[in-house]
């Protein structure tokens, strides 16, 4: 059986499984949701300063939309072996790079579209409501627009970011095999780094767990302002997720190729 | 015609009591070894990366004793720990006499000449200006005052920690206040006045050896304002005065001074200034700082005890397959075959994993806060500055120990709910992840007001149970993690609330659906 027809299967299963399409809509819905709020509450005025970096500000709602995104690509790989329907994969499409390889490609495609319906949404709600929280012209803020270059490599950034979490997730229920020991392990990595680093005040250590957690230098991708100021460049930070997504994969490949089903 | 009696079993039935119930709840609990494993690994990771988080980092204080942005911290009486900076416009007043003056206004100031760092625009809610007494100029020194706040109305202060209310609302043009000191001995009264005439007592100040010649005068003072995170912005404010009057009519002969700030900051420093001018008996004067208790600038031992949240992560991934595994493998239809009371069912489950999780919660809290409180201190984080050691005997240090199971104990209950609603693991630990860390998330990232309204009304409230440094509510806070609005029990309780709810959600569900 070639990629293709593998990619064939997969897509199949994938539009088929009850719930998964609703999983995609809530990244999507969530991460819109939980910027917009995000906008509303971090208005600024005389006494309250403004947060410097807009664009950022307006993509907040990945943090919660990641963990959906998460979910679904736990739930790709561990569904098939809590029902033992990949052992029928399996005997389908024996060769196991390809099964793996066609179930990242479906998964990386539908999270890079729900993941571009979401932080579009989220975009153009900052754009609606941030100025009338304080971020005005006078103030100088213009109005986000994905016409400006910082900006858009800020959005498109983001639907990467989702995408890399979707194959680092892939990779860890491949890995474990048990998805409450997956999604709890992909969540705690992502979750942990930016709690740690926010009550570590001594400053290396702070830059450290910036620099080293999947999603602070992940996250680097949506920065458009202060950038010397970083801890982490923002393609470099996308490198960091990219190397942990990576390390996931290749640890599930193992697992795939070395156990049984 | 013959009657045929049904077989009867001589036996007595078994009791289907709750007791038995629970014992059944513990044996699918005890004989999982992947689960039995997970909550040990739960509480080893909370005590770990706790104790870890407490050694990382130190504020370097070699050589000697640690210093408060370069100066000898500043004690106020009774040894305790205090902030005294603000701008004094002051005379010698000797023997039993009596300051008054009458505020106009309190407006916000930009920043003065020779400052450097970042400041924050905008009045302060508490800042302040008002009649002062002082023991002498030492910062440090016993004193009483009275004064008009931004928004906290009038109020008499004295010796940093005392706090008397007045009468609330702010001064203007409009609706000037009108405030005096009088002093007796080692008394001072406070008296408050819309006209001048018509005097309202606000408090009275006893100060134990307050010497016989004080200098007296107008100040003000603007604290800090709390940005995102830890960082600090300067802030001034300037408060007109006029009608100031000293015993028998006498006019303020004055001199301005500044006491000088101080307060560890982690990023950036600032310098302050102040000054004042006077025409025609009209004193503006512009200052910036705060009179207070000194409040620990970030709670050490509740930011180590972040930790825990790791082991929470590991409670909520055995909590929540604790109900789904029973639908993903069907056991569900036994249970219920043997136990058709659904409700009990649920209950039992809820019991077992909450005891399972208390009891990994309090001994991960058990070891890791004394633990992290000698790491802490060993790194110059030492008492009163820099932290405030609790110690398990402490009623704090029960607190935090007990609570932490407590916390352990409702987020296995939050997951059994949420795995009896949605009745799939992976999306039951999400939600329950999501609802624990997010709130926390956005909490450290967002402005202070916005982090102290997840800190009242999201599961974020529960973390204040950790809380370990003093809060006075006349000081504006700064710790990220040491201003809950909540007293800690309280915070727990709305976490609790979130977990009942899901409970309450699940075990209606259970009743309705097929199994």
């Amino acid at each position: 059986m070639t990629l293709a027809e593998a990619v064939h299967a997969e897509w199949t299963k994938l539009r088929t499984a009850p719930g998964n399409c609703w999983l995609l809509l809530a990244a999507a819905a969530l991460t819109i949701t939980v910027s917009a709020a995000v906008d509303a509450a971090a208005g600024c005025s005389l006494s309250v300063s403004c947060q410097p970096d807009v664009a950022r500000l307006s993509v907040t709602g990945i943090w919660a939309g990641q963990a959906v995104v998460a979910v679904l690509a736990v739930l790709v790989i561990s569904d098939e072996y809590s029902t033992g329907m990949i052992r029928t994969t399996l005997a389908a499409i024996p060769r196991r790079t390809t099964v793996l390889a066609a179930k990242a490609a479906v998964l990386g495609g539908v999270v890079l579209c729900s993941g571009t319906v979401g932080v579009a949404g989220s975009i153009l709600a900052g754009r609606l409501i941030l100025p009338g929280r304080g971020y005005t012209v006078a103030h100088g803020y213009v109005p986000l627009s994905l016409a400006d270059g910082p900006t858009l490599r800020a959005a498109g950034g983001s639907v990467l970011y989702l995408t890399l979490i979707a194959l680092l997730g892939l990779g860890a229920a491949t890995a474990l095999r048990n998805s409450a020991a997956a999604i709890a392990g992909a969540l705690g990595l992502l979750y942990v780094f930016p709690l740690f680093a926010h009550v570590t005040s001594d400053p290396t250590w702070h830059r450290r767990y910036e620099q080293i957690g999947p999603m602070t230098a992940g996250l680097a991708i949506q920065a458009t302002k202060n950038l010397g100021q970083l801890p982490i460049a923002p393609w470099s930070g996308l490198g960091v997720l990219a190397a942990w997504a990576a390390g996931a994969m290749i640890a599930g490949w193992l697992v795939l190729q070395v156990r049984d089903a | 015609m013959t009657t045929v009696t049904p077989y009867r079993s001589k036996r007595k039935s078994g009791s289907d009591g709750f007791g038995r119930l629970l014992r059944a709840e513990w044996t699918k609990f005890r004989t999982v070894r992947g689960w039995v494993i997970a909550v040990a690994l739960a509480a080893a990771a909370a005590f770990g990366i706790s104790v870890f988080l407490a050694s990382n980092g130190h504020i370097s204080c070699s050589p000697g004793p640690c210093s408060i942005n370069g100066q000898p911290p500043v004690t106020g009486p009774g040894g305790l720990p205090v902030n005294d900076a603000f701008y004094f416009v002051h005379q010698t007043l000797d023997g039993n006499s009596s300051i008054t003056a009458r505020v106009t206004a309190l407006t916000s100031a930009p920043a003065l000449g020779g400052f450097q760092g970042p400041s924050a625009t905008g009045l302060q809610p508490w800042a302040k200006t008002g009649v002062i007494l002082k023991a002498s100029m030492a910062q440090g020194s016993a004193y009483a005052a009275i004064m008009v706040t931004a928004s906290h109305g009038v109020r008499m202060q004295y010796n940093y920690t005392h706090d008397i209310a007045g009468p609330p609302g702010a001064a203007s043009a409009a609706s000037p206040r009108w405030l005096r000191l009088t002093r007796s001995g080692d008394t001072v009264t406070g008296y408050e006045s819309g006209n001048g005439t018509h005097w309202i007592k606000v408090g009275t100040a006893t100060l134990a050896g307050f010497p016989r010649a004080v200098q007296a005068g107008l100040f003000t003072a603007s604290p800090d304002a709390a940005q995102q995170g830890q960082t600090r912005l300067f802030t001034a404010a300037t408060g007109v005065l006029d009608h100031v009057s000293l015993p028998g009519g006498a006019a303020l002969r004055a001199k301005g001074y500044e006491f000088p700030a101080q307060g560890f900051q982690f990023f950036g420093r600032e310098q302050r200034s102040g000054e004042f001018t006077e025409k025609a008996g009209t004193f503006a004067v512009t200052g910036s700082g705060d009179i207070g208790p000194y409040q620990v600038p970030s709670d050490k031992t509740a930011d180590s005890l972040l930790g825990m949240i790791v082991g929470l992560i590991v409670v909520i991934a055995v909590a929540a397959p604790f109900i789904t595994a029973e639908y993903r493998r069907g056991i569900i239809h036994t249970t219920l075959a043997v136990s058709p009371r659904r409700g009990r069912v649920l209950a039992a489950k809820a019991i077992v994993i909450g005891l399972v999780s208390f009891v990994a919660g309090l001994a991960a809290a058990a070891i890791a806060l004394p633990l992290a409180e000698k790491l802490l201190q060993s790194n110059y984080y030492r008492p009163p500055w820099f932290m405030t050691a609790a110690g398990l005997t402490s009623g704090t240090g029960l607190r935090i120990v007990l609570g932490t199971g407590a916390l352990f104990a409702i987020t296995a209950i939050l997951a059994v709910g949420l795995g009896t609603i949605v009745r799939r693991s992976a999306v039951a630990i999400t939600m329950a992840i999501a609802v624990i860390v997010l709130p926390e998330l956005l909490e450290v990232s967002l402005p202070q007001s916005p982090a102290q309204w997840l800190q009242e009304f999201t599961p974020a409230a529960a973390f204040g149970i950790h809380s370990s440094i003093p809060r006075y509510p006349q000081v504006a806070c700064y710790a990220v993690k040491g201003c809950y609005p909540l007293p800690p029990w309280a915070g727990l309780g709305v976490f609790a609330l979130y977990a009942a709810a899901a409970l309450a959600l699940g075990f209606l569900l259970l009743r309705r659906r097929d199994a």
